[in-house]
């Protein structure tokens, strides 16, 4: 009697750029393209040895057994290093104007107008632009791109680096931590409360390119920051790899906030480590959201090592067609009195597919911790589907466990109520896919909740913006 | 105004309803009675066009003049025809001025929140009750003024209402069908239910029977008596 209209997606940052890069390694990877990065770079040795010691590593460590299917990665074809411009630029203006173009057509220099507080774009693998608000720098504020401060900042660097994500962690850490080019340091100090989000842009433009940024952040006691990351790529018919790392440290008393707004385009594969250590009284909060890419795996962790640490992930995936969602979040509790909450929305449509992979470890000794998980998960169609691997390990008796799982479809019955009140099929699963996800997306800034629940309405109704 | 012509209906390959033919009038009120399973909602669910049910070549349904046979349920709502639904789903995360800003794209979305309201109040639906989840967590009972609320706001030329008495308080029944009567001009009204209680509120000028698919009996609203009194073997 009805025929139910395809939906279909079209990507809004699907767009390239004829650029040529200032510089290029060979595809493929191997010690010598190593020690020529780490060579352009002028590294000092400790890092150089390091990515020598992390791709020794990297040859040697299996694929993850378990998870999506990543065998079409062909680490061979990959280009490992894109160094797009010569120098940094401060204004938007200084960028050669294909770039600038880019992320004008992305609205980033709008968005620093309006409410950043600094900015970074990288565009493959350098960031070619970074700014940050005068009265923040005076107050001792760093935000720069990951290997200035290795230039400008080496005992802190060299303090926290890869402490957190050691290269041995897993394949694609260890990947990282040979290749790795680009990314944020943020050095927040002592009390210190950064009010606006800093935002860094990260943009894939070349084909078969490889992108490996790695940021850190540190939150002295008592400080405040909220970073925001965001990042597109062109679709192009070839596999592109985006593994980056993130180490976060959250001392005595502060709070960090890191929001993400992952859209790749659909050719991307995305696998990321992201860690943080929570120390006393401290709050750490992931919001990551994942839109786009082909397979992204991310469990965001945390380590509660100080009394009344406090950490929530908030989780949000929507997978649409052949892409594969598998993300997550763990929380490790080492001490007493320390809670953590997950909260993770997925949604799967037209064959999509997302699963939730969550570890929860209560030590011994981490007396009267509280742990919360919640995971919903929400399907358009029959095709589609959702799985969740939820682990918990609680080793003290006095620990407050809640978990709740939920799986609803958007069955024949609740769009016909909707259309027996004349609202068509689209508009029905966007006010359920936006009411599902709504926990989560007041939790964003405004203008990236607007983007998301735009990004969100395009896969449902499948007209560009 | 609604004429079904012809009307044979599958589901999963076996025929629910045999072959109906039946004119349903402008202005007038008509109680569909039947045993469970006689094929009652299926009828509703098939005037509105819910996908599941296939219906056979020669099957007619027009409306106001109008073949909507082939129509989408939500072009057949656009045309004014409503349906009060038995047990409406629970939609997580949408509330009721949710579902009907997108209802009503073009009125003021303050406007109709004052209106919905208005109409709550009427009716006996609380704040609470609109603001939450649509149908989530409400009894039987608050579901039916949940729709009734509804049949009211959306004002149609054909209000189909599928056992709005059962679970409805005497008080609350009173209520609703007073107020959907003081609304029933130039309205047709299907009443599908199983019991003559309602009929005492909402007066029906005819009575159809519908047993094991097929139009067994058409009287006026002394039948309905009979069948309380009777049961439906005898009809």
């Amino acid at each position: 009697m009805m025929n139910s209209k395809k939906l279909k997606f079209e990507y809004k940052y699907g767009f390239r750029v004829d650029h040529k890069p200032f510089y290029t390694t060979k595809p493929g990877i191997s010690k010598k393209v190593v020690q020529e990065i780490s060579w352009l770079k002028e590294e000092p040795k400790w890092m150089r040895d390091f990515r020598l010691k992390s791709y020794e590593i990297f040859k040697r460590k299996e694929m993850p057994g378990w998870g999506p299917d990543l065998s079409t990665i062909k680490f061979d074809e990959i280009t490992y290093y894109i160094k797009p411009t010569e120098d940094r630029a401060k204004i938007w203006e200084e960028l050669p104007p294909e770039i600038k173009k880019t992320y004008d057509l992305i609205g980033i220099p709008e968005a620093e107008k309006k409410f950043l507080a600094g900015v970074t774009a990288q565009f493959e693998s350098e960031v070619v632009y970074e700014s940050i608000r005068k009265d923040l720098e005076k107050q001792g504020v760093i935000f720069c791109d990951m290997d200035t401060a290795v230039r400008k900042y080496p005992e802190i660097v060299k303090e926290y680096f890869g402490k957190l994500v050691p290269p041995a962690d897993n394949k694609f850490a260890a990947l990282n931590s040979a290749v790795w080019s680009g990314g944020s340091f943020i050095y927040v100090p002592k009390g210190v409360k950064v009010n606006l989000p800093l935002q860094a842009y990260f943009r894939i433009n070349a084909e078969r390119m490889g992108q490996f940024e790695r940021t850190l952040i540190i939150a002295e006691e008592g400080s405040y920051v909220h970073y925001v990351e965001g990042c597109t790529a062109p679709i192009y018919s070839t596999n592109s790899l985006h593994a980056a790392v993130v180490e976060i440290f959250v001392k005595k008393g502060a709070r960090v906030r890191y929001t993400t707004i992952q859209n790749w385009s659909k050719n991307v594969f995305n696998l990321v480590t992201k860690r943080s250590k929570a120390e006393e009284e401290a709050i750490m909060e992931w919001v990551d959201c994942n839109i786009g890419s082909a397979v992204t795996m991310k469990y965001p962790s945390v380590l509660l090592v100080g009394k009344r640490a406090r950490a929530e992930t908030l989780s949000l995936a929507y997978s649409h067609g052949k892409q594969v969602q598998d993300s997550g979040a763990k929380m490790i509790h080492l001490a007493p009195e320390t809670s953590s909450r997950v909260i993770s929305k997925s949604v799967a449509g037209n064959g999509g597919r997302t699963s939730f992979r969550g570890l929860i470890q209560v030590a011994r000794g981490a007396k009267n911790s509280s742990v919360y998980v919640s995971c919903d998960a929400l399907l358009l169609d029959k095709k589609s589907r959702s799985d969740t691997y939820p682990t918990m390990k609680i080793f003290e008796n006095s620990t407050q466990v809640q978990h709740e799982a939920t799986v609803e479809r958007i069955g024949e019955d609740k769009l016909f109520y909707f259309n027996c009140r004349g609202i068509k099929k689209e508009d029905a699963e966007s006010l359920l896919v936006n009411g599902f996800i709504a926990p989560i997306s007041k939790e964003i800034p405004l203008e990236y909740a607007i983007e998301l629940n735009r990004l969100i309405n395009l896969k449902m109704t499948g007209t560009v913006g | 105004m609604l004429e079904l012509k012809n009307l044979s209906v599958k589901i999963d390959d076996k025929e629910i309803l045999h072959n109906l033919n039946f004119r349903f009038e402008v202005g007038k009120l008509y109680a569909i009675m039947g045993p469970n399973g006689s094929g009652k909602s299926t009828l509703a669910f098939v005037i509105l066009g819910h996908p599941r049910f296939v219906l056979s070549k020669k099957s007619k349904i027009i409306f106001n003049g109008k073949d909507i046979t082939d129509l989408r349920p939500e072009e057949r709502a656009k045309r004014g025809i409503f349906l009060s639904f038995q047990t409406p789903p629970s939609l997580s995360g949408v509330n009721i001025f949710q579902l009907l800003n997108f209802a009503f794209p073009k009125v003021n979305p303050s406007i109709l929140r004052e209106k919905v309201r208005k109409v709550a109040e009427k009716i006996g639906v609380g704040n609470e009750i609109l603001e939450r989840s649509f149908a989530l967590g409400l009894s039987g009972g608050e579901k039916k003024k949940v729709e009734a609320l509804q049949a009211v706001v959306f004002d149609p030329k054909l209000l189909i209402l599928d056992e709005i008495d059962t679970g409805l308080d005497v008080d609350a029944l009173k209520r609703i069908t007073r107020i959907l009567h003081e609304n029933k001009k130039g309205k047709t009204f299907i009443l599908i239910t199983h019991y003559a209680r309602v009929l005492k509120y909402l007066r029906p000028d005819y009575v159809v029977v519908l047993k094991d698919g097929r139009i067994s009996n058409v009287g006026d609203e002394t039948l309905a008596e009979k069948i309380e009194k009777e049961g439906y073997k005898n009809f």
